[in-house]
């Protein structure tokens, strides 16, 4: 960062578009949906020579109506839509769902399903933390850190399929609990994949985090102060590398966290490298929650009483016997009473917000997500004007911005 | 055939039957199956990510599928590159975007559909942002899943190779 | 003194049932209830939600709003204000609260909202050259297929 160039910014305001006669004599760079570091999105920067004086994000590339399309359909058939906006990540995108739901219709988990589903919102908070390490490094050219961590990344995918049987789109939380219970051999498995993963992150630490050509990339570069991450309402690990102690499974206290130990790591710096290393130390926390939940999960019933009572004889033996939850007839003809509700859930890239409007009848009325990388959208703005050019992917990689999350 | 005038290049009939003869005796056997079969092991795709059936292909690449032991290299410039994967979804924006690629890359160029959501929609058939993909490029393989695995993806980069091999495809301008 | 009781003066106040306390007020007095809010330690917003209320000739527009550190954290407030729906016009809060430049860009698309003073309001997820009624209004129609057609939606 020049402080030639922050100086010469300082009369534009961040928030306010640049007018045709500021345009003149900048040199507009096109960085399109067909690019390899570019996502499914576009940028529009307009350069100064090398000085970046806006970065302008052209977003809808992957807008798929999920709102729209959600009033037209009963509500179990909704939650698909939406596993579909953060893909990566699909147990936590729809507990958020699953809980408002919940909250309409009066019924709560039992304590097993509570454990399971905290079980595979850590499991996929890995992956998804693994997946922006690999996007990350591509776009500072570091090819051998996306091969390795999309390696381990198989790991953990290879695990929550062994649990819900779809490496992506688990599918796993029902209005009500879980949709399968733990197979043989699932706690040696985790135990497997958790001594590898530590010993795979110390290598990774070491060609990655600690290289001093990816270090002098990253250190100092997009400092994002903590007044500007709260007041812009940044969510996530971005805004736990600023210093703001927030993470939405603390304030909700949902699933089992409130009975299991872990810590909420934070960083002051508030750079690059401080986001990355958070997420480093957010794996390392969530290794730590699986293993508790593993070993304190109580015995129970996979789905809540009021459904259960609803259940066919022959489908009660099949969830006594084998552990798995064949639908109720009465999951299609859900008809929550009218009214409202709020869920918030910690995703990997931050925190999603649901709000669910209901008249009673079998269709929500509306339906309203608001995505933690919609929520971190202005951030392509706010960092990165002063910054030089080639400092732009290292702040694009360290955001974990996620295009079809943000479009819906 | 125009007859020479002192002073002049030779011009007309006789250049267009030199470069038919050529295109004549590339499609011949031995020299079409050297070419096909050189086509077949160095398919590159273009880097376009379309939606999220992209986790997916990016799946592939990793060292668990690995599909560049298929020749298969994304390359950045659409300018030198074989085949176009649509994965998933194709909104009203990328749609345009996925055409102007498609018509900037030479012959010979394939297009693979990945996901339920390129055959026929999918679970968004109903929405007002969506384009279903037969009705705006040509198509060669359809990879159905939602999202399809990394192996399914394999599958589809063989079946082509093996299509391409076989002699099917006529290049554009060219006689069969 | 709840929270509930401080913000009685300003407008409608309702403790809904999970916790989210929610205020009505009329439209013109939008900003100042978002100042006070801001004020009462209400940093930053967490949602612009616009729903289409037919039944009443209405557009509701919802705002939430949280905070990240002190007595409130984690506390969501819902200011809500109902509009007209042959033209909805409202002032836009993104001098209180500057998240809202993506947020309410997004709900003038989606709904046709028009709010003042908002310096770019154009097309954001919606291609440029769309041409038809705001999507998310009720008359606009999604095809249904099926062997089971439901006529009375």
């Amino acid at each position: 960062m020049i402080s030639r160039g922050k100086e010469v910014l300082s009369k534009y305001f961040t928030y306010r578009r640049l007018s045709e006669s500021d345009r003149e004599g900048l040199f507009e760079v096109n960085i399109g949906p067909q690019h390899p570091a570019s996502g499914h999105m576009r940028i529009i920067v307009r350069l100064d020579g090398d000085l970046v004086l806006d970065a302008e994000p052209d977003i809808g590339y992957v807008h798929r109506t999920m709102e729209k399309l959600a009033e037209n359909m009963e509500y179990i058939k909704a939650q698909m839509l939406f596993e579909r906006a953060a893909i990566l990540d699909s147990c936590n995108i729809t507990l958020g769902y699953i809980r408002a739901l919940e909250k309409l219709l009066g019924v709560e988990a039992p304590p097993r399903a509570k454990y399971l589903r905290t079980l595979l919102c850590e499991i996929d908070r890995i992956a998804s933390h693994l997946y922006g390490f690999g996007i990350g490094s591509i776009m500072l050219n570091h090819s051998t850190m996306y091969m390795w961590s999309f390696g381990l990344r198989e790991v953990w995918l290879q695990l929550a399929e062994d649990l819900s049987g779809a490496r992506l789109t688990h599918a796993y939380n029902i209005p009500g609990g879980v949709r399968a219970d733990l197979p043989k051999g699932f706690k040696e498995n985790a135990d497997k994949a958790i001594k590898y993963t530590k010993k795979v992150l110390k290598d990774m630490m070491r060609i990655f985090f600690n290289n001093p050509n990816i270090r002098s990339r990253l250190e100092g570069v997009g400092v994002l102060r903590r007044e500007d991450a709260i007041r812009l309402g940044i969510v996530g690990p971005n805004l736990r590398a600023s210093g703001v102690r927030y993470d939405a499974r603390l304030v909700e206290r949902y699933g089992a966290y409130s009975e299991l130990e872990f810590e909420v790591p934070v960083r002051k710096e508030g750079d690059c490298l401080a986001r990355y290393l958070l997420r480093v130390d957010e794996i390392e926390q969530s290794m730590r929650i699986i293993k508790q939940a593993l070993k304190d999960m109580p015995e129970g019933r996979l789905l809540c009483d009021e459904f259960y009572n609803k259940l066919s004889p022959s489908a009660k033996k099949l969830m006594e016997g084998e552990r798995f939850v064949k639908f109720p007839a009465a999951f299609v003809t859900l008809k929550p009473e009218a009214g409202e509700a709020t869920a918030r859930v910690e995703m990997g890239h931050g925190e999603v917000f649901y709000h669910l409007i209901s008249d009673g009848s079998r269709r929500p009325y509306r339906v309203r997500v608001v995505t933690p990388s919609f929520r971190n959208l202005i951030l392509f703005r706010h960092l990165s004007i002063g910054e030089r050019f080639m400092d732009f992917p290292a702040i694009y990689g360290s955001l974990d911005y996620f295009p079809p999350e943000a479009d819906r | 055939m125009s007859c020479p005038r002192s002073g002049t290049i030779l011009v007309g009939e006789l250049e267009e039957c030199a470069k038919k003869a050529a295109r004549w005796l590339v499609e011949r056997t031995p020299i079409r199956e050297l070419r096909d079969w050189g086509i077949s092991f160095s398919l590159w795709p273009v880097h376009l990510t379309t939606s999220c059936c992209g986790c997916e292909f990016a799946a592939a690449s990793d060292p668990r599928f690995d599909f560049e032991r298929f020749g298969f290299l994304p390359f950045v410039s659409p300018r030198q590159t074989n085949v176009l994967f649509v994965e998933g979804t194709l909104s009203k924006k990328m749609a345009e975007a996925a055409k102007i690629i498609y018509q900037q890359m030479p012959a010979p160029k394939f297009v693979v559909a990945m996901g339920a959501c390129a055959l026929d929609g999918g679970i968004f058939h109903n929405s007002y942002n969506i384009v279903k993909v037969h009705e705006i490029l040509p198509v060669d393989v359809y990879i159905p899943g939602c999202p399809p695995r990394p192996e399914a993806v394999a599958r589809a980069i063989l079946m082509l190779q093996r299509r391409v091999r076989s002699g099917k495809y006529t290049w554009e301008g060219v006689p069969k | 003194m709840s929270l509930a009781d401080r913000l009685r003066g300003l407008g409608k106040v309702e403790e809904l049932k999970d916790g989210v306390v929610s205020i009505e007020v009329p439209p013109e007095d939008l900003k100042r209830v978002a100042e006070a809010l801001l004020d009462l330690g209400f940093d930053h917003l967490v949602n612009v939600e616009g729903v289409d209320l037919p039944s009443e000739g209405k557009i509701g527009l919802i705002y939430h709003a949280s905070s990240y550190e002190g007595e409130f954290l984690g506390k969501l407030i819902a200011l809500k204000t109902k509009l007209d729906r042959s033209s909805p016009k409202v002032e836009s809060l993104m001098d209180v609260w500057p998240n809202a430049i993506y947020m309410e860009r997004e709900t003038w698309e989606l709904l046709g909202i028009e709010f003042e003073g908002h310096p770019e309001l154009e097309h954001l997820l919606l291609p440029p050259w769309w041409s038809d009624i705001p999507p998310l209004r009720k008359e606009f129609k999604v095809k249904q297929e099926g062997y089971i057609v439901d006529l009375t939606r």
